[in-house]
């Protein structure tokens, strides 16, 4: 069994909380003491209906304010697969929220209402989906109850973010007509809209390929600690602890760390506390052993010398701002990459991107609140990096604020 | 699938590995909470994947509220003396006497909520700059929304509407002095996940996990363990029942579920078949209101 995991995103109101509660209620992933803590705070409804979306809104504001502030982590698993569901909230002031959620996904779901086609929300989104390179997108047309399971309503939605996708260059997406509400199409194929000829929801999530989401190819393994117990058997120990963060390591193999250059030769592999192994791949922990005594520490990349990534002190990164204060250019912050971390300054801001009309307005004097930007950004040390579009894990990296400690930008490495 | 396929269980393992080696390299002074419960057990073992042959960067540290199972702290003792890592214990009890704090009081007194205040002067006592625990987002609904590095302020205060964004798998375990950064490595584990690895891994638990006789109080379609720490009415009923623990908390807040369950198989086909979620079905805390964990949480608690 494997897992997925997966956002869902969308304007406010569209139904992703209901969605989400839809899929659990189907699915038989609900307790019944859950349910009875929802049917409880249910108010004002028709009798025999619940609000679904209660199930995912677990803060109080939440709750008081009927919207999803942040990320909610929902569960379930069928007999074949497991789920990680980020519950994203919809507002424009928490996008990066969203940007959290989606991060670390392997699909997005962008629900639309299907009264409405495609909002602002929807493109900001779809943006944020193409900015992090998403594998998979699937389009969920929601409320088709709303607008009597119409064929056409469909289609012409479906025309408008076709043309949206291809702008964005979302090459993988799906189309599929839903009524959350009344779970059409969500686990079991809706009798209601028999022209659509597509498979359930629940069925595409669970048959659709993972093999992009882990590269094998370009061997990474940032060093998270050097194990040194230091003990008179194991005087000599220096293990490098890290994670497989992509590609494939096996014992024998000629290294090169980063960013130094310094070389050498995979002398043994350990995982599971000691137990050896001749071969390691993505994403697994392990701790390697080097045949020469060099000087390695936290943040060094060990990878393998027929494909290395780029060592530099100035990159060009798509940039999403997650903070209200304004990126200035010439603002100084740490920038951390998987285990590395170094101060930057950014240098320069190229360009603004117009969430509605995809046009790039250049020559911003500052990024705003969940503005996205093309940026320059100068480090302190070289950092070890790939472009995000080719290996997603080895090219994303935050920026950090270093007098609030917060983390205040998301930045795609081109 | 291709022979470079990780199962899901390997998949949960490689992260949470990941997370204790972050902490490992990002703080100076971090500890491990630990409560003798399968889920700070399932911590430990992960702990022992990340560093050894190296020792812990960490203690473990107990927070005893003077509740708890005898058959957990004996558990807690054995663990650690096995490992031979080192053990923090520190004792509500003492706390209530040296702060004058005032003991919630009821038939099920609970001191769920004191702990708060010993685990923060323990904080404070050895400058921890990082708390790791074993919650997990399937829970309950406050915890589904926490981040992975969760950064408390100088009170332990959560504060859900200002959390940090967390990208990818890199975590930002920057603060200031005097906060601390509460750190969830199995956040994304459910509870079968959980008890699937401990049968994979055959990660030795407390008996009280397993079927066994007890004298418990019949209370509300929950059954409460006999002893010394809650008010028997003469009202009450007394049986004795085969039961196990499905989670191991406070004797005055967990519940027992009846079971006939010896083994690990029994106990993951009992889960499989339940129709209560776990909190729900043990904890006698989290009733108190809608957002009882949430309420918890902001005022420093895990």
């Amino acid at each position: 069994m494997d897992i997925l995991r997966f956002i869902t995103a969308g304007s406010v109101d569209d139904g992703k909380s209901t969605l989400i509660g839809r899929l659990l209620y189907d699915s038989k992933s609900i307790m019944i003491d859950q349910l009875e803590a929802i049917e409880k705070q249910t108010k004002n409804r028709e009798e025999g209906e619940i609000d679904l979306a209660l199930l995912t809104d677990g803060l109080r504001a939440e709750r008081e304010q009927g919207i999803t502030i942040d990320v909610a982590y929902k569960y379930f698993a069928t007999p074949k697969r497991k789920f990680i569901i980020a519950d994203a909230p919809g507002h424009i002031q928490y996008t990066r929220n969203m940007v959290t959620g989606a991060s670390n996904s392997d699909l997005i779901i962008i629900l639309i209402d299907a009264r409405n086609g495609v909002a602002e929300q929807t493109r900001r989104h779809s943006i944020i989906a193409s900015l992090l390179n998403m594998p998979k997108v699937i389009v969920a047309i929601n409320k088709m109850d709303l607008v009597d399971f119409s064929q056409d309503v469909y289609n012409n939605i479906v025309i408008e973010y076709a043309n949206l996708a291809k702008a964005l260059g979302l090459e993988d997406v799906t189309y599929i007509p839903i009524s959350a509400l009344n779970g059409d199409n969500i686990v079991e194929k809706s009798a209601t809209l028999s022209w659509y000829e597509g498979e359930s929801l629940l069925h595409l999530l669970e048959t659709v390929e993972l093999e992009k989401a882990i590269n094998l190819n370009k061997a990474r393994f940032p060093v998270q600690y050097v194990i040194r117990p230091q003990t008179e058997e194991l005087h000599d120990y220096r293990g490098y602890a890290g994670k497989v963060i992509s590609g494939i390591y096996k014992k024998g193999d000629a290294v090169t760390v980063l960013p130094s250059g310094a070389t050498s030769t995979i002398s043994a592999i350990e995982t599971d506390g000691g137990k050896l192994a001749d071969e390691i791949f993505a994403p697994q922990a392990a701790v390697l052993h080097l045949q020469d005594d060099i000087d390695i520490s936290r943040g060094d990349v060990i990878v393998l010398n027929n494909d290395l990534p780029k060592t530099e002190k100035e990159i060009e990164v798509l940039l999403c701002w997650m903070d209200s204060k304004p990126l200035i250019p010439g603002n100084k912050y740490l920038l951390q990459i998987n285990s590395t971390r170094v101060r930057s300054i950014v240098k320069d801001i190229e360009y603004r991107l117009d969430v509605n009309s995809l046009e790039k307005k250049y020559g911003p004097e500052q990024a705003g609140l969940n503005d996205i930007v093309k940026a320059v950004i100068k480090t302190a040390q070289p950092i070890v990096y790939d472009s995000y579009k080719n290996l997603r894990a080895n090219g994303g990296a935050i920026l950090i604020d270093e007098t609030s400690n917060v983390t205040v930008g998301a930045c795609m490495i081109q | 699938m291709s022979a470079h396929h990780l199962d899901y269980l390997d998949e949960l393992e490689s992260e949470s590995i990941h997370i204790f080696r972050e902490v490992a390299g990002q703080f100076e002074k971090p500890a491990l909470l630990f409560s003798g419960g399968k889920d700070s057990i399932v911590l430990v073992h992960l702990a022992l994947k990340a560093f050894r042959p190296g020792k812990f960067p960490f203690p473990l540290v107990h927070i005893d509220t003077g509740h708890n199972f005898p058959e957990a702290l004996h558990f807690r003792d054995q663990l650690a003396d096995k490992i031979e890592e080192k053990l923090v214990v520190r004792l509500v009890e003492d706390t209530i006497k040296a702060k004058k704090l005032t003991e919630q009081k009821g038939k099920f007194a609970s001191r769920n909520q004191l702990q708060t205040y010993t685990l923060l002067d323990t904080i404070e006592e050895f400058g921890f700059d990082a708390c790791i625990g074993g919650a997990r987002r399937d829970e309950e609904k406050a915890r589904a929304k926490e981040r992975i590095f969760s950064v408390r302020d100088e009170f332990g205060q959560w504060d859900p509407k200002r959390q940090r964004p967390e990208l990818w798998n890199t975590y930002n375990g920057k603060i200031n002095k005097g906060e601390n950064v509460r750190v969830f490595p199995i956040s994304n584990w459910t509870e079968l996940d959980v008890w699937n690895y401990i049968r994979r891994e055959n990660i030795t638990l407390p008996s009280i996990y397993f079927a066994h006789e007890r004298e418990v109080l019949e209370y509300e379609g929950q059954y409460v363990a006999v002893s010394e720490h809650i008010r028997i009415d003469e009202t009450d009923v007394i049986v004795h029942k085969r039961v196990r623990y499905r989670t191991v908390g406070d004797m005055t807040c967990t519940a027992a579920v009846a079971s006939n369950a010896n083994t690990l198989d029994d106990i993951i086909n009992e889960i499989i078949a339940t129709k209560t979620s776990e909190r729900g079905e043990t904890r006698i805390d989290d009733k108190v209101s809608e957002a009882a964990m949430e309420d918890r949480k902001k005022n420093g608690y895990f």
